[in-house]
Formats: structure tokens, C-alpha cells, sequence
């Protein structure tokens, strides 16, 4: 008799992304449907909530049919149903736990809650097994983070934004420099051509902690920009953005390489959003390599960076494992955050 | 209306702190100022002075962040991306209504779920110095009066 395969199908949707996947044994993708909002945002610079659950409301069964197709399988061959629960947008959460509640329900499968932020790490599962104790850097447009895992599937904050985010502050200065949102990769490539000539300010580099501070370049940069428009003059734009990124990269990187000196961890896993910035991922192989510390670094694929139903697959069989299972009173929490380290 | 000028950060945040003793529930502030203006730094003066002991992060992401950890329940909301929607489906009366106090980022985009009375703080940069601001307290119905007169009576 053959062992029955563990298959989890996983539903995000805490932004602008609805996505469902197939997850065989907590690292095999068997499908990832996403269906992306971009687009319908690039039009109100950011994400707006009302937009955003009525996408989810049209996508989610589309994209639930489509994974299980993709995969092959039906929903008698499942083991059980993850979901993101927070944190994110309150409507849009709500419409892939009331999506997953009612597939769990129906079919007598498990229902397990999963934190949107533990799934950004374990999309890194599927570039190798993990190792704990392991540290994680987790940056995107709601988050800075550094985060270390103690053991699989626990997580302690050890160093946070005292203000904006990273992923923020790219879509702020991209509203300055007339870039449109999501501003991040057009500024990363911006940022290649140029040189970094303005010398913005490091924020809380000289302090002992792991945290992180975003709003004082935000302001720099606001700045910089204001008074060479008020004496008619034009920035080159390339200049600012290298300038820029290389604030972000060098404070993510210094304190990434703070954290990591302090711990006796040797895998290193960047993920969220602005996982996918090229000058964060040279910069980060660079200091390590020059560290001499045995630190893997482990960036998932530029597919699985973004918000993604893989993802949640792949921290839902830890959970599984553990028996982590939700009841029919689930609920969105939007403020959803792990705990920060006593 | 009263007015405070401020050179640094530190100060804008001293003035919210003063506030934020005499909050009470119900009550909404709006912050009216560009990006970088100083709206943030404020709001963290003022949950300071609510006694609340988390880092106050900017909503802009979220568009709500709520700390319980203070004297009051403290809302923060950035409406910042709602500027061609509003915010009509959002629900926001209910932290109008609710038992803590609401800062409003960008108020301006969401004008009709208002309440009628609240205090707007204006924060104008300096055009010479990137460091000074004014600050405009601006006390729309008699509560908001009150609420100006006990935090800054001297």
C-alpha cells in the first residue's frame, strides 16, 4: 500500500495579490496561481483596500480551480487548507480565510492559520531544507524586520523599523522622482546607473541595536529634491536613486551582518518584496564573503519573493506537523505580528 | 488657533505629548502636511503622552495600525492612498465612534466620513530650514477649544 501524499492547498490574499497553490510535502510546487491587482493600483499609487477585496471576491474561485487542475488533483486528495490570516488589509484577508473556512468545511479537511510574514521565510524552503537556528531579513512594503527562528515555525522579532518601512520609503521617493508604484524595481535599475554623489544619511547605524530607521532619508531625499527645484534646478535622477539605494542597502546590510555575528546561525534568508532588489543581494553576498562567517544565504526565486499561495503552503506543513489547526471562528487580523524578543 | 514653531524634531514631539495627556475617547485629530512634514513624529509624541510604550510605525502600508497598549486605544490611520476612492466601504466611523483616539494622515481624502467637530494640527515646513516647522492648532466645536486650552493652559 503506497503512503498517502501530504497535499496542502494554500490560499493568499492579503494585498494585492489573490493566489492559491498545491503544495506536495511542504517543498514541491504543484501549482501557484497568482492573480495580480497590480495594474488596477498603478492608478491610485498604492493599494486600496475597496479595489482590492472586490479583485479578491472575482479571482478566488478562478484561481481554486485553476491550481487544483494544474496540480492534478481533486479535493478528495487533499490533507488540509492554509490560509493567511494577517497581516494585510482587513477586506482582502477576509475573503481568502472565508474561502478557505468553507473549502475546509466542506471537504473535512484541517484548517490551518498562517502569518503572511512566516510564509515570506519559508518560500525560501523551496531552495533547500532549512536550518535552525537561522536568521531572517524579511523587508517589504509594510515591513523591516530582522527575525530569528529558534526552531521551525517560531519566530522572535529581534530588530524592527522604528518608523517606515523599506519598501515604503522606495514607493515614497518613487512618488517624488515621478516613478510609478511599485516603485522598487525601477529604482533598483535607476540606481545601477548611477553613482551614489548625495551622501543621504545612515539612520541608526552608530547605535548598538538591531533596528531600523527609514523616515530621515525619506525626508533627505524630500528635501534634496525641494530645494534644487526651488533655484530651478534638475537632479540627475540616476544619481538620486543610487544615492538612495545605497542608504537603504548599507543599513540593511550592516545590521543583517550585526545580527548575524551576534547569533550562532549559519543560514541567512532575505525575503518579502524587496527580497527581489538586485543591490540588496550583491551587497549582502558581498559582506558576507568578506565576514568570513559561515552564512548561507538563501534569496527565494524572484517568482516566490512576492506574495504567493506557495509560500503559505510551505509553512502551513510545518504547522501541520504540529497540529496548528483553526476552528470555523477564524478571523482576518490585520495587525497580525509575531513577538518581539523579551 | 494657536501656533508653535519648532526647530527639531524633539520639540514637535514634547507638544503631542502634551496632548496626548489630555486626549480623551472620541476624540479625532487630523494632520494636515506635506510628506516629510512631520505627521508621524507627532503621532508618536502623542502616544506617548497616551503612555503607550510601542514603536509607532507609519500606516501607510496598512492604513490602520491600532496600539491598546496605552492609557486610551490609539488609531492611526493613513489614508494617503485613498486619494481617488475614498473611504466610503472602510468603516472608519466605528474608530470615530469607538473608544480611542483617532489620528487621521491625509484627511483631505476622506472629507465625507468626517465627524463634524475634531482638531486639525496644520504643519507647515520652513522654506529656509529643513528642521523648523509651524505647527497650527486648529480646534473645530467647543470640546476640541477645551481639549487646546487644558494641554497647553500656560
Amino acid at each position: 500500500m503506497s503512503k498517502k501524499r501530504e497535499l496542502i492547498l494554500a490560499f493568499e490574499s492579503s494585498c494585492d495579490e489573490t493566489s492559491v497553490a498545491v503544495i506536495e510535502d511542504g517543498h514541491r510546487i504543484l501549482s501557484n496561481i497568482i492573480a495580480t491587482q497590480i495594474k488596477s493600483h498603478q492608478r491610485f499609487g498604492g493599494v486600496v483596500p475597496e479595489v482590492a477585496s472586490r479583485h479578491h471576491v472575482e479571482q478566488i474561485t478562478f484561481c481554486t480551480q485553476a491550481a487544483l487542475e494544474e496540480a492534478g488533483v481533486t479535493y478528495t486528495d487533499l490533507t488540509a487548507v492554509a490560509v493567511t490570516y494577517g497581516p494585510g488589509l482587513v477586506g482582502a484577508l477576509l475573503i481568502g480565510v472565508t474561502a478557505a473556512k468553507a473549502i475546509a468545511y466542506a471537504h473535512h479537511l484541517p484548517l490551518i492559520p498562517i502569518n503572511h510574514m512566516a510564509g515570506h521565510i519559508y518560500a525560501a524552503r523551496f531552495v533547500k531544507p532549512l536550518e535552525y537556528p537561522l536568521l531572517a531579513l524579511l523587508v517589504s512594503g509594510g515591513h523591516t524586520e530582522l527575525v530569528l527562528m529558534a526552531a521551525a515555525g517560531e519566530f522572535e522579532i529581534i530588530g524592527d523599523t522604528r518608523d517606515d518601512a523599506a519598501g515604503e520609503a522606495y514607493d515614497k521617493i518613487g512618488r517624488v522622482l515621478g516613478v510609478p508604484y511599485p516603485a522598487g524595481k525601477e529604482i533598483d535599475r535607476l540606481a545601477h546607473l548611477g553613482q551614489d554623489t548625495f551622501d543621504f544619511p545612515r539612520a541608526m547605524l552608530k547605535e548598538e541595536n538591531l533596528d531600523f530607521s527609514f523616515s530621515g532619508l525619506k525626508s533627505a531625499f524630500i528635501n534634496t529634491v525641494h530645494h534644487a527645484d526651488q533655484i530651478g534646478e534638475t537632479l540627475n535622477r540616476e544619481n538620486l536613486a543610487a544615492s538612495f539605494q545605497a542608504s537603504v542597502v548599507e543599513v540593511l546590510t550592516e545590521k543583517t551582518m550585526r545580527a548575524a555575528r551576534q547569533l550562532d546561525v549559519h543560514q541567512l534568508v532575505v525575503a518579502g518584496g524587496v527580497a527581489a532588489n538586485q543591490g540588496l543581494r550583491e551587497e549582502l553576498a558581498e559582506a558576507i564573503k568578506a565576514s568570513g562567517l559561515d552564512l548561507d544565504l538563501i534569496v527565494p526565486p524572484l517568482r516566490l519573493c512576492g506574495d504567493n499561495g506557495a509560500m503559505i503552503g510551505a509553512a502551513a506543513h510545518i504547522e501541520l506537523k504540529k497540529e496548528t489547526f483553526a476552528n470555523l471562528t477564524l478571523n482576518a487580523v490585520p495587525g497580525l505580528d509575531f513577538p518581539y524578543r523579551a | 488657533m494657536l501656533e508653535f514653531k519648532t526647530i527639531n524634531p524633539e520639540q514637535t514631539i514634547a507638544i503631542a505629548k502634551q496632548l496626548g495627556q489630555q486626549v480623551q475617547a472620541g476624540d479625532v485629530l487630523l494632520l494636515d502636511g506635506d510628506l516629510g512634514a512631520g505627521k508621524t513624529t507627532f503621532t508618536k509624541g502623542l502616544a506617548a503622552g497616551l503612555g503607550i510604550e510601542r514603536y509607532v510605525k507609519s500606516p501607510t502600508f496598512t492604513l490602520i495600525r491600532e496600539y491598546q497598549d496605552g492609557r486610551l486605544p490609539l488609531y492611526h490611520m493613513d489614508v494617503y492612498r485613498l486619494e481617488e476612492t475614498g473611504a466610503s466601504d472602510l468603516g472608519l466611523e466605528e474608530y470615530f465612534d469607538g473608544n480611542g483616539v483617532s489620528v487621521v494622515e491625509w484627511s483631505q481624502f476622506i472629507a465625507e466620513e468626517l465627524p463634524s467637530d475634531y482638531l486639525t494640527i496644520h504643519f507647515n515646513k520652513d522654506v529656509r530650514d529643513d528642521q523648523v516647522r509651524t505647527l497650527v492648532l486648529e480646534p473645530h466645536g467647543a470640546h476640541y477649544e477645551a481639549l487646546v486650552r487644558a494641554s497647553f493652559a500656560d
